[in-house]
């Protein structure tokens, strides 16, 4: 997922409680995914009201059942022991809570640390809701939301028996403010604490090197947080890893990774950086002061290997040598194609809807596609089922009609483009569309996909082989990943000069809601000289409505825009939706306790239990 | 022999200056000849949200704005006299050789290739060993029963070992032996030979199996090759002639003086393998020098790279140095000369 989250000091100012906060760790997983409100459990024992996880809605049920894990709890049980196997296919994000930003490191991360807040460990829409953690309550505001007090829990300590307090807090926000030492953390504090020139404690002449004035700790309990402007969200940067406690004397900077001083219920026996570490129980973990975050801590040892062959992972989980694949990607195409294949193998299985949309950019910088009727005739002619079939057929995802996936709150059902009823695409209505723009005969254009993507080559290959019926010729253009947006798609003088009229592309949230989703693929005005993620949606109704519903506290009534933002950049044909996309994961059958949490769009990390002794 | 010996070594100090300065060119100056400023490459190394002023943060404390003649000169200086690098709330030696540290981690390169080492030199080593033997054995068999059934089948087996990719017959071996027999161990074992031989032994077992079949199959042919050609010469005829034995015949005179090609080919696969078994390891998730190298590519952490490029050269030169003075072993007409 494209992800680069930065956001400019209006919206920061402007942005709702919710729709901001909810933005905050988008760009967490690289597979952002969350499940559908309800599961889809055929048959089986079920139960409803609290579960062993940590309490929450949904039920639970014990018969193994495709998606038993999504919605409700599949195998509660509250018996502890054994070793929880996890396997990585690339290097850890980061083990530092200053410098990760992936989600499947968010929702690890509370194993061994605890933020401020938290998202509960529940299953369904109760998973993406704020509890408090490490401090007593959520945030206090005060001083029309510049200002946010939170008192620390009594009695909480370090892995080493010392009692945590609001200055080990307030130090671990100092230090995640670097970024030259942990460059790869997120800046919300950076851009919305009143840091008055404050840049990192190891440059601080504050003998405590705790300088920094936008934090207060009148006492060990307290805590208080001064913004530049108010900002009724900031509950959402107190679940950030950046607030898990550190204590000075133990800081090693960029070393700090290697012995990550822990605060939750597990703490590191070992760790191989790059290979393997082990978490085992924390003594001073203490159950009675985290009553809220819904951990069951329940293996005795829970062990990562790193850089694991990504295919072995998934022979190992279905042979029941690993318990979970961390990333929380799901199963790869070939895996999928046993799994799916065998009903033994399916009832172990979750395929949970993912706030994603994969779909092309049409863009209105390039002629003859600054004519609406042009545009319109892409969106005729393009055979919306080569696109689902490029992403793997039905497993993939579901046909996209509209811009917005199904499980965002406020989405609703707009196809103006007959994805629904003509998935093959319409030639008629797109020669007619081609007439009405001045092209009859079809014109040439060119479309750009990721090198390293496989199924977006397949994408534009597809759209090259149905717009051919209409006379629209397509020559694809790859380029890297890695610069994609910095010098090519994502760079308007790029993208014009060099004719990419269109520009296969995909989008994710990480968790279900309309701001997190749209506001840095269609605000116009955080399109800058390179490097978008914006890749050319330029409509001033869209950036009205985007400013709307900052300013909209009514949920209900905030929900309703995103789905009008859809519907005008659906008018506007300057985007072909693709797919929504879902995942694939697999659950052997020793775990209990296993659920998709909405706020992760992963299984919960912290409710997990084996089994196997 | 000592100034032999002395030349070879004052030419691999030269040829090891040659890769480093090569290697660096290529990471370091091609990017900028092709356009990139100091905060492109910088962005590859910030977080997701960075913007412009951050990257340029970056790009100076990574050096990367400096002259490239500079960079090189630094990193050269680390290689004789050690750096520093920052840690934060300190600044640590990084003691000579030091290799620079990764962009990614911000570790110093080095102990990080030297802790995964021991896996790489116990992966090709194992393999070495199997590879070597059962090449030459099936070699020397094939040659001696040339045309009939035995030399068909082991030239077929051969021919497969030589055609199967790694990453097929690992995947494939990891689902029947490890996963679907449970004789072996899964993917990712990997025990240190200090902490426990067997185990060692166990967890390698399949990686060296597999790798030497690959290995195995080019040594067997080229023995082949060699055999039938020297079993045909006339001292073999003379060794006949004397009344010696058989055995003595091929193994002593037949198969000494078919060893030679082997030994060299042997040196170069041995070095390149220490340098990184980058698919065998992949392969089976081992934490050695190849995967490293892999994830080095994959985060385009340019100084692992280089890491990895400056050890697998020195390992290439070493091996090389080793075979020619192993020549005087094995030939005795070299000793003569």
């Amino acid at each position: 997922m494209p992800c680069t989250m930065k956001r400019t000091p209006r919206t920061a100012a402007l942005a709702g409680v919710a729709v901001v906060a909810l933005t905050l760790t988008a760009c967490g997983s690289s597979s952002k995914k969350a499940s559908t409100p309800s599961g889809s459990a055929t048959g089986g024992a079920t139960s409803s009201g609290a579960s062993a996880s940590g309490g929450g809605g949904g039920g639970s049920t014990t018969t193994a059942a495709f998606n038993a894990g999504v919605g409700k709890v599949f195998n509660p049980s509250t018996a502890k022991g054994g070793t929880l196997r996890m396997a990585h296919s690339g290097d850890f994000d980061s083990l530092d809570p200053a410098d990760t930003y992936y989600g499947y490191s968010w929702n690890f991360i509370r194993n061994y640390g605890r933020t401020l807040v938290v998202f509960k460990s529940a299953p369904g829409a109760a998973g993406a809701q704020l509890v408090p953690d490490l401090a007593e309550t959520l945030g206090v505001p005060s001083d029309g939301n510049k200002t946010w007090t939170y008192k620390i829990r009594k009695g909480v300590k370090f892995e080493d028996g010392t009692v945590i307090t609001s200055k080990d807090v307030k130090y671990a926000v100092e230090r995640s403010l670097d970024k030259t030492v942990f460059p790869d953390g997120p800046t919300y504090f950076n851009d919305n604490l009143d840091l008055q020139g404050y840049t990192s404690p190891y440059k601080d002449t504050d003998p405590n090197k705790l300088g920094l004035k936008a934090i207060d700790t009148p006492d060990d309990n307290t805590i208080v947080f001064h913004l530049k402007a108010g900002f009724s969200g900031f509950d959402y940067f107190a679940q950030l890893p950046q607030t898990i406690p550190v204590p000075q004397a133990k800081d090693t900077g960029t070393k700090y990774k290697e012995h990550v001083i822990s605060s939750g219920p597990y703490m590191f026996a070992s760790n191989d950086l790059g290979k393997k570490f082990v978490l085992k129980r924390n003594p001073y973990y203490d159950a009675a002061t985290d009553p809220d975050s819904g951990r069951l801590a329940l293996p005795d040892q829970i062990s990562v290997e790193l850089n694991v062959n990504a295919a072995d992972i998934d022979n190992r989980l279905l042979s029941g040598d690993l318990d979970v694949q961390i990333e929380g990607t799901g199963l790869g195409a070939e895996a999928q194609g046993k799994v799916l294949s065998d009903p033994k193998l399916k009832a172990n299985s979750d395929s949970a809807a993912i706030a994603r949309t994969w779909f092309t950019v049409v863009n209105s910088d390039v002629a003859p596609l600054n004519n609406i009727d042009c545009r319109k005739a892409v969106q005729y002619a393009a055979d919306k089922v080569g696109y689902q079939r490029s992403y793997g057929g039905a497993t993939g995802g579901d046909i996209a009609t509209s811009l917005l996936p199904p499980l965002i709150p406020g989405a609703r059902k707009i196809d103006l483009y007959e994805a629904a009823a003509m998935p093959g695409g319409d030639v008629a209505k797109a020669k007619a569309a081609l007439t009405a723009c001045g092209q009859p005969n079809g014109f040439s254009t060119n479309i750009s996909y990721r090198v390293e993507r496989p199924k977006e080559k397949a994408v534009a290959e597809e759209l090259q082989q149905s717009l051919a019926k209409v006379g629209i010729k397509l020559t694809i253009k790859p380029y890297p990943q890695g610069d994609y947006f910095k010098l090519y798609a994502g760079k308007p003088d790029f993208a014009k000069s060099n004719g990419l009229g269109l520009m296969v592309y995909g989008w994710g949230a990480d968790w279900p809601d309309g701001y997190g989703f749209l506001e840095q693929i269609v605000d116009s005005r955080t399109i800058r000289a390179a490097g978008n993620t914006n890749l050319g949606i330029k409509l001033p109704e869209v950036d009205a409505l985007l400013d709307k519903a900052f300013a909209t506290t009514d949920i209900t009534a905030r929900e309703k825009i995103w789905g009008d933002i859809d519907q005008k950049v659906m008018e506007s044909g300057e985007v072909l939706p693709g797919i929504w996309a879902k995942g694939l994961d697999y659950r052997p059958p020793n775990l209990t306790n296993v659920f998709v949490n909405d706020g992760f769009g992963e299984y919960d990390y912290t409710t997990l239990g084996t089994t196997k002794t | 022999m000592l100034v032999y010996i002395v030349r070879r070594l004052f030419i691999a100090v030269v040829l090891l200056f040659i890769v480093t300065a090569v290697a660096f060119s290529i990471f370091f100056l091609v990017p900028r000849i092709a356009g990139a400023s100091a905060d492109d490459l910088a962005s590859r190394y910030v977080g997701k949200s960075a913007g412009a002023e951050q990257i340029h943060q970056t790009a100076v404390h990574l050096g990367l704005t400096d002259p490239i003649w500079v960079q090189y000169g630094r990193f050269a200086k680390g290689i004789f006299v050690g750096s520093n690098y920052d840690t934060g709330p300190s600044v640590e030696r990084c003691p000579a050789p030091c290799l620079g540290y990764s962009f990614v981690t911000q570790n110093p390169v080095l102990p990080d290739l030297l802790k995964r080492l021991p896996v790489t030199m116990s992966l090709a080593g194992g393999a070495a060993v199997l590879w070597l033997l059962g090449g030459v054995f099936a070699g020397v068999v094939s040659a001696l029963r040339r045309g009939t059934v035995i030399d068909r089948t082991a030239m077929g087996i051969a021919l497969a070992g030589v055609s199967l990719p790694i990453f097929f017959t690992g995947l494939l071996s990891l689902s029947i032996f490890s996963y679907a027999l449970g004789w072996t161990a899964p993917g990712g074992s990997y025990t240190s030979i200090t902490t426990n031989p067997g185990s060692w032994a166990y967890d390698l077992m399949l990686p060296w199996i597999t790798l030497a079949f690959l290995y195995a199959a080019a040594y067997a042919r080229l023995t082949r090759a060699g055999m039938l050609e020297t079993m045909n010469e006339d001292y073999i005829r003379t060794a006949r002639a004397k009344g010696l034995r058989e055995s003595d015949v091929v193994i002593k005179h037949g198969l000494r003086a078919s060893l030679t090609p082997i030994l060299t080919i042997f040196g170069l696969d041995l070095g390149l393998l220490l340098g990184g078994a980058i698919l065998t390891e992949t392969a089976y998730s081992l934490p050695g020098i190849g995967q490293y190298a892999l994830i080095g590519l994959n985060t385009n952490d340019l100084p692992k790279v280089l890491g990895v490029t400056i050890l697998g050269a020195t390992f290439i030169i070493v091996a090389n140095l080793v075979v020619d003075l192993l020549y005087a072993v094995v030939d005795p007409r070299v000793r003569t000369r």
